[in-house]
């Protein structure tokens, strides 16, 4: 039979949905990079513009390892434009000390790209988190450069008087640690109380403290956290696990008196907030179910509070999340949630 | 206002079609009434090239069980029975293409029953009935309504749940008729709670649909007040039957398992009113509402059409395609079925007819990246599955894994490919998974 159709266009013939959410990776991607920017301006205001060079050549670095690791590999040359490779040269160099030479964010960078994202497979195939991979990767190669060369404007170390390193100040969590072998009761006693002091916790809060670029303000990092967990890019389970844990962690610990100092500080101090809630949250290296989430945020919290009361560090929030990532296949497999009518039909069965 | 877990806010687009009267769209010359139209067996033609037929004639036997007959949709001959391009398989399938006569005549056997007839009629009547009338589910997934009906001696069925929900976007053939023909549905929804032995029935309605709401819930008052009117929030899948029963009973479903292992019996809003009309009007199943409509059709529709009428009369009939126009979906943009042809045929599931083009990124076909393990996926399955995990397992024919990890379950709903960031096409991996799973069991069932 012929019937008379008159069209004889061609139709595209694909597979459903026919609909696509108009969310591309490059967004998300960029959304995050926004949701960085605050912490960048806290690290500007306070250490200087210095702290702007070390993240764009880290950025720089980050992407263009990325363009000749694509070209070296046949994949796409574009995809380090597609913004995870900025997100990892700004994630590297927040955690930095703002005094570190110009090339250590470039190398580190060229190492996060290379060794462990391209290598691997690129996007979405690394299985520890570039930026803390490479920071780990300077850690051990570095060790000097790393733990030195706090800027402080108002230091502790100066104030409490306990000189941590030959530089000129110390990380709050350094002064802590160190705290355990002043061996004056006096001295001790005034650190303790200059540590608990409110002026000392608003500064945690604000930012004014040694650290590494962009720790020092939680306030910065909690803002557009919120905001980027209001829109649904991160879940809030890893940061509210994590956090959750370091405080109920350390308020155990201030009870039994094995820290110093109380929760809110290790709440606020140090790596934490970066840590929980831009470096936890990262898609790759963390689990996809819901039970794995908890788990992974948990456990990151867990062995941050270990690190930090017992550890070598006085810091223990990148270590924790390359900890957990290494362990993510494994929760995966192991927390698979149950689908829909698998209890009910179990029931049936028996 | 209740809902299920997960699922998804897509743009609705029902604007284009929704104040669009149901219009009676005129016989056409001719019809390709395939004898697949429904989950199950092909029907057996009744019918030899040259016989004279009218619309309503039966010309296809159910053959098993799980299986519905086919009636001619127009009076007219008999022209050929040959394979012809379908809308749901792959290839053509054996259909009847019948040409219209000089008129339009109804089979003598369509006369309506008497209020008195109807009222004496035993749940065993009915379904012989709605058996007779070749309905199926008519929200797409087209099994035979008999069936559903008839659940095993053993399952206590305790409710009866009207969907009209109608979640997918663009659509609305089943807000039109509940709109239009409320007391049809009620009517059948009371039919249909009889032959299941039920006092009463759930029509549970989403609500974007706020005038069909309104007009169900006066007619039932009237017309059988027991009937209970639900309003379901608007979320897409919210019409899929196992996430409208967790929704409304908060009853979990067995998975691989069916509704009335809980009690419980679902049927469409166009299902029911096609088996009022089969009880009430002795009529069987030739026609039925379709939604023409996106943004690539002239004048987007809600037409009442003869099964087997093709595509391209139904273009014809709305004005034309755009020249924008660019895809052709037989169903809904999140489960409807791509066509290459304007000759496929409306067939008994066919719930619209929608055409796409380029003027929005949200109907643009994406390159697909690599999965970066957001989890979005994860956390709107309604069948809280790991999309992202099974699409994997499926490409790389891990198929023992998929299966553990519920690839089965997989009701192909689409919502977690619509979120996804990286444009996988996790439905088609999903479907390419069940596929090999099929066929090395049927190789297997085979060899012994």
């Amino acid at each position: 039979m012929n019937s008379e159709v008159k069209d004889t266009r061609k139709f595209l013939v694909t597979p459903s949905p026919h609909l696509k959410a108009p969310f591309n990776v490059k967004m998300v991607m960029y959304i995050v990079v926004i949701a960085l920017l605050p912490a960048l301006g806290g690290a500007i205001h306070f250490f200087g513009l210095y702290s702007l060079w070390l993240v764009l050549i880290s950025v720089a670095s980050a992407v263009l390892t990325e363009f000749f690791a694509n070209l070296a590999f046949k994949r796409p040359l574009d995809s380090c434009l597609d913004g995870s490779a900025v997100i990892t040269g700004m994630l590297l160099a927040y955690n930095l000390p703002p005094s570190v030479p110009l090339w250590m964010p470039a190398v580190g960078s060229a190492f996060a790209i290379i060794i462990v994202k391209a290598l691997f497979g690129g996007l979405g195939h690394n299985f520890l988190n570039p930026a803390l991979a490479g920071r780990a990767f300077l850690m051990a190669s570095w060790p000097d450069k790393m733990t030195s060369g706090w800027i402080l404007r108002e230091g502790l170390g100066t104030t409490s008087g306990i000189q941590v390193d030959a530089f000129s100040g110390a990380t709050p969590l350094a002064v802590v640690q160190k705290l355990k072998d002043v061996a004056d009761p006096n001295l001790a006693e005034t650190t303790r109380s200059a540590l608990n002091d409110p002026s000392m916790l608003k500064s945690l809060f604000f930012g004014n403290v040694g650290g590494v670029l962009g720790e020092t303000s939680a306030l910065l990092l909690l803002i557009p956290a919120l905001v980027l967990i209001a829109i649904r890019v991160i879940d809030w389970r890893i940061p509210l696990a994590y956090i959750g844990t370091v405080a109920l962690g350390t308020l155990a610990a201030w009870l039994f008196k094995a820290t110093p100092v109380t929760p809110i500080f290790h709440f606020l101090s140090g790596g934490l907030m970066l840590g929980a809630l831009f470096m936890a949250t990262d898609y790759t290296t963390t689990p996809m179910t819901p039970l794995g989430l908890w788990i992974f945020g948990i456990g990151c919290g867990v062995l941050t509070v270990l690190i930090r009361l017992w550890g070598g560090y006085p810091e223990g929030v990148s270590y924790s999340i390359l900890l957990m990532n290494v362990a993510t296949p494994l929760i995966d497999r192991y927390t698979r949630p149950k689908i829909l009518g698998e209890s009910a039909a179990k029931k049936e069965k028996k | 206002m209740i809902t299920f877990r997960g699922g998804i806010h897509t743009p609705e687009f029902k604007e284009l079609a929704e104040e669009k009267p149901i219009e009676i769209m005129p016989a056409p010359k001719h019809v390709v009434i395939p004898l697949s139209q429904h989950t199950g067996a092909p029907a057996k033609p009744i019918v030899n090239v040259g016989d004279e037929v009218k619309a309503g004639t039966l010309i296809a036997e159910p053959v098993g069980m799980i299986s519905a007959p086919v009636h001619s949709s127009i009076a007219g001959k008999v022209k050929a029975i040959e394979p012809w391009v379908h809308p749901v398989l792959p290839v053509p399938t054996k259909s009847i293409i019948i040409e219209a006569g000089e008129e339009d005549e109804l089979d003598p056997e369509i006369k309506p029953r008497s209020d008195n007839e109807i009222e004496e009629l035993k749940p065993d009547d009915i379904r012989e009935i709605i058996r007779n009338a070749g309905i199926v589910g008519l929200g797409g997934a087209a099994f035979p309504t008999s069936v559903k009906v008839t659940p095993p001696k053993d399952a206590k069925i305790d409710t009866l749940i009207i969907n009209g929900a109608e979640c997918e976007p663009f659509l609305t053939a089943d807000d039109r008729l509940m709109r239009e023909k409320p007391e049809g549905i009620i009517n059948g929804a009371r039919i249909l709670a009889k032959v299941l032995g039920l006092e009463r029935a759930f029509i549970a309605i989403e609500h974007n649909k706020p005038e069909a709401i309104r007009i169900v819930t006066e007619t039932a008052q009237s017309v059988w007040p027991s009937a209970e009117v639900l309003t379901v929030r608007t979320k897409y899948p919210q019409g899929a039957e196992k996430q409208l029963i967790s929704a409304i009973l908060k009853r979990e479903v067995p998975a691989g398992g069916l509704p009335f292992m809980v009690g419980v019996v679902v049927q469409n809003a166009g299902t029911a009113y096609a088996v009022w009309e089969a009880v009430a009007k002795r009529k069987p199943l030739y026609e039925r509402v379709v939604t023409v409509t996106g943004p690539g059709i002239a004048e987007p529709k809600n037409l009442l059409v003869r099964i087997g009428t093709l595509a391209a009369d139904v273009i014809e009939h709305c004005g034309g395609l755009r020249p924008s126009a660019s895809k052709f979906i037989s169903g809904g943009p999140m489960m409807g079925i791509a066509q290459a042809s304007l000759e496929v045929p409306v067939i008994k599931g066919t719930s619209g007819m929608l055409f796409l083009d380029g003027s929005k990124s949200l109907f643009k076909v994406r390159e697909e990246s690599s999965c970066i393990r957001c989890g979005h996926c994860v956390g709107i399955c309604p069948m809280k599955l790991v999309p992202a995990e099974i699409a994997r397992m499926a490409e790389y024919e891990k198929l023992e894994d998929a299966e553990k990890w519920g690839i089965l379950d997989c009701m192909e709903c689409g919502a977690c490919a619509f979120v996804c960031p990286a444009g996988r096409r996790l439905v088609q991996w999903i479907k390419y998974g069940k596929t090999l799973i099929f066929a090395e069991r049927s190789r297997k069932k085979g060899r012994k």
